[in-house]
């Protein structure tokens, strides 16, 4: 293995592990609070679609990437008035919104395939712009370095603010949170929105910074990659960071052994994100589900 | 759902729908016509809403069955696949038996491929390992892809150079249609299918102890029902029907096995069954709303370049408004 390599991969792991870890932070922040968004594939794709179009509109990929979290939140609130304020089951109503990603992306998308945009711009780390290898592993987009600070923020958010309190003692028992003067609709709101915004930005990354062009259905399941990877993390924003990095290095891996020419099939190798994801849960999956947040999965109908 | 609020929800979806097409500068109203004088205007129209309508039909039963016992298989369209897939393996390897002996042979290869696939999140159910709602639906991801190995690789076949393909199945390997249509044998597996499913249910003991674990897992567990057992075996059966979706159309519509088996397919089989409440009944009435939302999906495609995939959202908004008018009480978990 020579050196070459192992910068690809490492990059290779960098970037599609970024993409990833919005979209995990996203869905932790509402399974935190209660719910379960199956439909967060659909607002990748949103994502990926709407920031793609403005940037191409605009030549803006800042506003691409804002315009993506605007419409990952909006869609998240349909989902969040299905599912909190009308009670709908949460699993159908996040397939429904798989359903209307797929479809809202396709139409946004469509006078935009083939279409050639600049991304989102390399910033080279000070000292280190010199060419060569510690350049392309040291120079991404601003949302890669934005990405550890984020979960951070988003841990700090849950573990250590009144309202991260308030949105667990949601997820855990909406009825006792109610009893203790908290809203857990609104709470539940909010977070969605939060996590609207999010997974918008992680659509916006594939798009803007990763593939540079947009294709239907360009996320390819990673929606659901980063569901089982809230598993994997224990719903806790820093473990996200540990298994981004280990799904976005399995891609990685996969491209550079493409690129490299090596003797496998593409498509074996392309399921081994969804089959290290599959092991991954077999090895620690439904041990872990003890630490899932109580009421999960469950609509609170209100107390009378 | 009965006939009338369902027509409601759908008028108000077609509405909206048509709203965001304007938006983008198309003719909603035109393809809403088109597809009427498509469908009905003519037999042959017609036949082919059937023909879409068929591996609706089993997918959804696929997802009905493991729901009655408070499973959630959202993988029929790996099924799908897997079952085209093994299909397609044993109509290259036997392709010069007779229909007699290669049809029966090719449905129970249907069936057992989308039946082992679906045995893998069985098992990890059954043993407490994976959630099937997730498992299936990773699982989808990977069929296509063992199909695309299979295409690309060992079954390419000679002729097909820029558009991958298997070798056409022999004459014998093809499943009879009706009527100088493409109305195939797999509309009676689909009406079997639901009958079965509908006797099952109602007049046996296993519909009856299947209902009992689908109601309360742990008192059916307690007075001795097997659940384990019940699980595999259901989630067997269910790929299996789903296996047989895909075996009609390789067998029927394609001839030979290409990448693109299914388009969502499988989805659009766990929302049918959603939609009507795991009836057999329900499910024939939303499959044909569906072939008909589907046929919208094509007629816009064709005859105004918005992509097929469009149609998801009108599929998306019937589904919105259905959920928020019900309240979630089965299989909420």
């Amino acid at each position: 293995m020579n050196t070459a390599l192992v910068v690809g991969i490492l990059a290779g792991a960098i970037m599609s592990g970024t993409s990833l870890l919005y979209a995990t932070l996203g869905e932790i922040v509402g399974e935190r609070g209660g719910i379960v968004n199956l439909g967060l594939e659909g607002i990748l794709l949103i994502g990926a679609a709407s920031g793609f179009a403005t940037t191409a509109v605009t030549s803006s990929p800042y506003l691409g990437v804002a315009a993506a979290m605007g419409a990952g939140a909006a869609a998240n609130l349909i989902f969040a008035y299905v599912v909190v304020s009308r009670h709908a089951n949460q699993l159908a109503a996040g397939l429904s919104l798989m359903f209307f990603g797929i479809g809202l992306s396709a139409l946004i998308g469509r006078p935009f395939v083939g279409a050639l945009i600049t991304g989102l711009p390399h910033l080279a780390v000070p000292g280190f712009a010199s060419g060569g290898f510690a350049t392309r592993l040291l120079s991404y987009d601003v949302l890669v370095y934005l990405a550890l600070p984020t979960a951070a923020f988003t841990w700090w958010l849950i573990f250590r603010t009144r309202w991260g309190l308030g949105l667990r003692t949601v997820g855990e028992s909406p009825a006792i949170a109610f009893a203790a003067g908290l809203r857990p609709q609104t709470l539940q709101y909010q977070a969605l929105a939060f996590a609207g915004a999010l997974s918008g930005l992680a659509g916006a990354h594939m798009s803007l910074a990763v593939t540079l062009t947009w294709a239907d259905g360009m996320t390819g399941g990673r929606g659901f990659i980063a569901i089982a990877l809230v598993i994997f993390a224990k719903w806790n924003p820093l473990w996200a960071v540990a298994g981004a990095l280990l799904f976005g290095g399995a891609e990685g891996l996969q491209l550079q052994l493409q690129a490299a020419g090596a003797d496998v099939s593409p498509f074996i190798m392309n399921m081994v994100p969804y089959l290290l994801t599959l092991l991954v849960l077999i090895l620690w999956g439904w041990r872990r589900q003890a630490t899932a947040p109580m009421a999960l999965g469950r609509n609170f109908v209100g107390v009378e | 759902m009965r006939a009338k609020p369902f027509a409601l929800v759908a008028g108000a979806s077609l509405a909206v729908f048509a709203a965001l097409l304007i938006a983008a500068g198309k003719d909603p109203f035109r393809a809403y016509a088109d597809t009427l004088i498509y469908v009905f205007g003519n037999t042959y129209g017609f036949t082919e809403l059937l023909v879409r309508m068929i591996p609706m039909l089993l997918t959804a039963v696929a997802a009905a069955l493991p729901a009655r016992i408070g499973l959630i298989n959202v993988g029929a369209e790996g099924q799908l696949y897997m079952g085209a897939w093994l299909t397609t393996a044993g109509a290259l390897a036997f392709k010069d038996e007779p229909a007699a002996i290669l049809l029966p042979l090719l449905t129970l290869l249907g069936f057992v491929g989308g039946g082992l696939w679906a045995l893998i999140p069985g098992l990890l159910r059954a043993f407490r390992l994976v959630n099937e709602t997730i498992s299936t639906l990773l699982l989808n991801y990977v069929a296509p892809l063992i199909v695309s190995y299979f295409i690309f690789g060992p079954w390419r076949s000679p002729e097909s150079s820029s558009y991958p393909q298997s070798p056409a199945f022999s004459d014998a390997g093809r499943l009879p249609t009706f009527f100088h249509t493409r109305v195939h044998l797999g509309l009676v597996y689909a009406l079997a299918g639901l009958i079965i499913y509908s006797l099952l249910m109602s007049r046996t003991r296993i519909g009856l102890n299947m209902r009992a674990i689908g109601g309360n897992a742990e008192a059916a567990r307690r007075l001795g029902i097997p659940i384990i057992r019940y699980i595999l075996v259901v989630m067997f059966v269910a790929g299996g029907v789903a296996g047989l979706a895909g075996m009609a159309e390789v067998s029927a519509i394609q001839g030979r096995l290409v990448s693109e088996v299914s388009p969502g397919y499988g989805f659009i089989g766990f929302l049918v069954s959603w939609l009507a409440g795991t009836s057999a009944s329900g499910i024939v009435i939303m499959a044909l709303a569906f072939a008909l939302i589907s046929a919208i999906g094509d007629i816009l495609q064709i005859t105004q370049g918005v992509p097929y995939a469009v149609v998801n959202i009108l599929m998306a908004l019937i589904l919105f408004i259905v959920l928020s008018r019900r309240p979630s009480g089965r299989a909420a978990r």
